[in-house]
């Protein structure tokens, strides 16, 4: 198991390199120029001039990708064109919104889709297994901005029972919880959708195997047979999903925040991008990266405490 | 009273896109306390199927559309998800086919065996552990403390047998129901795992139903002998009668497709063709399009199933002659 993380995290390493330079690459290469956003519209040549030589922009690309990894391996991610704010101290204010809406979108997505896919499997075409499957359809198809805008006109704006946007307070409050609900649904539906179907699928798969039938020839309880015998396998293949979808809703926070107007990270991602920030963008995306690869590594940790037959040494 | 298991006229129909078909077609049998009943037939006849029923394990597509089923006197047709339980495990268990498959992966050993002893017979997790040990011992696991802890795939094909037989005997049942269970292993574990039930059947009494196809298996564990065909009983007998004295052709097809190392001029015979398929309706004897020795009326009419003696039975048209002459000896 250590062996796995101490791979894992060489591997995390090497992952990291290679995405710095995909992004600091494109950064350069795409049109639009950090320098002329900074000068404004009156700037003139030798204003841009002046711009370029104090962000280091003037240097050969390759001297400044060089320079920025030299930086990050010092633990300095450098500072923001913008307001010369240090990027870490921007990613750091902003990460534990981002943080709490991804955790409680995920929790939305697993409470909602394991119980409605296992409960779709053991009733096959039952009233429930039929409206849940079309559910679970819809919600992956539905986009979440406009599900996000329908929540907020329904729930904030004609019932009033939740604010519109913002996460400014602390989750574990009373008006914390409030600011997150609906994010969180808007967020998590579609990962619930996709949840669902895969646990329905593969419980639908093991509730034929024949320890299940061996588990009822003992007379175990119905109940017990599908929440214990069955549930635990049918989970391996769900988890797998479960982390492949912590890196979907990543990018869903993104758009998410927009909507609620959430100051987390995917908002200074967007605001990086169209003002040509590249210290920033460059920051987000690896902390984007480093998480993603960070759930997967647990999801196979969980895979080997839940199924014995997984051993990494 | 010593009959412990009796089936009556039993059908098991399943819905499928074709249609409803029935896979048993009015089978009867009974079992005796201590005795072993052997099932025998190709594969896809209805042996499965019928020791399903009993369980009411049936897939969610099957049910018993017709006739009895009493153990110990107590019919089980009637009864609802909820007794049935209560009953398998406990007073009914079952050996399956594949101990490779038949486990549950995620749990170990101990756990499994664990659970019907808590289950049925209330024991605590220690007494359950107490019990477990014995039982694992008791079907010749070597160091049973250190399997408990053990999961399914760190064990060999052989001891997941015994460890399904440790579960399936854990509460004392008084009916075991073995499915075909050392086909999946080899030869010499095969003889230990008959050699296991056998023994275990005297030790506790119990009333044993082996599904076979291996008429090798037959020969070592049975008492009394029901071959089945295409969903229906063609003979039934005690070991010696089916063996010595087979009556219905098919039968003696199967014996005749056992090689037999003893008489090296013995040519093995396979039965020419294969079993119908559930859907095709068969007028007259059901065996008639693969019988050697079919006649015209074996197309027409469906053969009853002949008395030979209080206990051999045959479903076919060549014990008529037979049966009528015995009849007017008795008779005169």
């Amino acid at each position: 198991m250590l062996g796995l993380i101490v791979r894992r995290l060489l591997q995390l390493v090497l992952l990291l390199f290679g995405i710095s330079f995909l992004v600091f690459m494109s950064m350069h290469l795409a049109p639009g120029d950090p320098a002329s956003i900074i000068g404004g519209p009156t700037a003139t040549e030798s204003d841009l001039a002046a711009i370029r030589e104090e962000l280091g922009l003037n240097r050969p690309v390759l001297t400044q990708y060089v320079d920025y990894i030299a930086g990050v391996l010092h633990g300095d991610l450098g500072y923001s064109f913008q307001n010369n704010q240090s990027v870490s101290s921007a990613i750091m204010t902003r990460f534990p919104q981002t943080f709490n809406l991804a955790i409680a979108s995920m929790i939305v997505a697993i409470l909602i889709g394991v119980p409605a896919g296992i409960i779709s499997a053991t009733k096959q075409n039952s009233w429930f297994d039929v409206s849940s499957t079309t559910v679970a359809l819809a919600g992956i198809s539905i986009p979440n901005f406009w599900l996000g805008a329908m929540l907020i006109l329904i729930f904030s704006v004609q019932l009033q029972w939740l604010p519109v946007g913002g996460l400014s307070a602390p989750f574990w409050t009373i008006e914390g919880m409030k600011q997150l609900i609906l994010p969180a649904i808007t967020l998590g539906t579609a990962s619930a959708a996709m949840i669902a179907r895969m646990s329905r699928s593969t419980m639908l798969e093991v509730i034929r195997a024949d320890y299940i039938r061996t588990a009822r020839a003992k007379g175990v309880r119905k109940r017990a047979v599908t929440w214990v015998h069955a549930l635990r396998n049918a989970m391996i293949p769900v988890i797998t999903v479960i982390g492949l979808n912590f890196g979907f809703l990543l990018g869903g926070t993104i758009i998410t925040e927009q909507v609620f107007a959430i100051n987390g990270v995917g908002r200074l991602m967007i605001d990086a991008i169209a003002a040509r920030d590249f210290p920033v963008v460059q920051g987000t995306v690896l902390l984007v990266a480093t998480l993603f690869v960070v759930v997967n590594l647990i999801v196979d940790i969980v895979y080997a405490v839940i199924d014995p037959r997984i051993s990494y040494d | 009273m010593n009959q412990l298991l009796e089936v009556n006229d039993l059908v098991t129909s399943f819905r499928t896109a074709e249609g409803k078909l029935s896979a048993v077609r009015g089978v009867s049998f009974s079992v005796d306390k201590g005795e072993t009943l052997c099932i025998v037939g190709e594969s896809g006849c209805g042996k499965s199927i019928t020791t399903l029923s009993v369980m009411g394990l049936l897939p969610s597509n099957g049910e018993i559309s017709r006739g009895s089923i009493q153990f110990s006197g107590e019919e089980l047709t009637t009864k609802n998800e909820e007794e049935l339980r209560k009953l398998r495990g406990n007073e009914i268990s079952m050996i399956f086919q594949e101990p490779m498959t038949a486990l549950n992966p995620v749990f170990t050993i101990g756990y499994q065996l664990r659970e019907p002893l808590m289950i049925h017979k209330r024991l605590s997790k220690r007494e359950a552990t107490q019990k477990a040990i014995t039982l694992l011992d008791q079907v010749g696991i070597p160091h049973p403390v250190s399997k408990l802890k053990q999961f399914p795939h760190e064990l060999s094909g052989g001891m997941r047998q015994r460890v399904m037989i440790a579960m399936a005997l854990a509460c004392n049942p008084s009916l075991l129901i073995a499915d075909e269970p050392t086909t999946a292993l080899d030869v010499t574990i095969q003889a230990q795992i008959l050699d296991l039930i056998d023994d275990l059947k005297a030790d506790l009494g119990m009333g044993v139903v082996m599904v076979t196809h291996d008429m090798g298996v037959v020969a070592e564990v049975a008492d009394r002998v029901m071959v089945m065909y295409a969903g229906e009983v063609v003979e039934v007998g005690t070991v010696t009668e089916i063996f010595e004295a087979p009556k219905h052709p098919y039968t003696r097809g199967l014996l005749a497709s056992v090689p037999n190392i003893d008489d090296p001029d013995h040519s093995m015979e396979a039965i020419p063709g294969s079993l119908p398929n559930l859907s095709e309706e068969i007028q007259g004897c059901r065996f008639h399009p693969r019988c050697p020795f079919a006649m015209d009326k074996c197309m027409e009419m469906e053969p009853p199933l002949f008395e030979l003696s209080s206990e051999h039975q045959s479903k076919c048209w060549l014990q008529e002659v037979k049966h009528y002459d015995k009849q007017s000896a008795t008779s005169s």
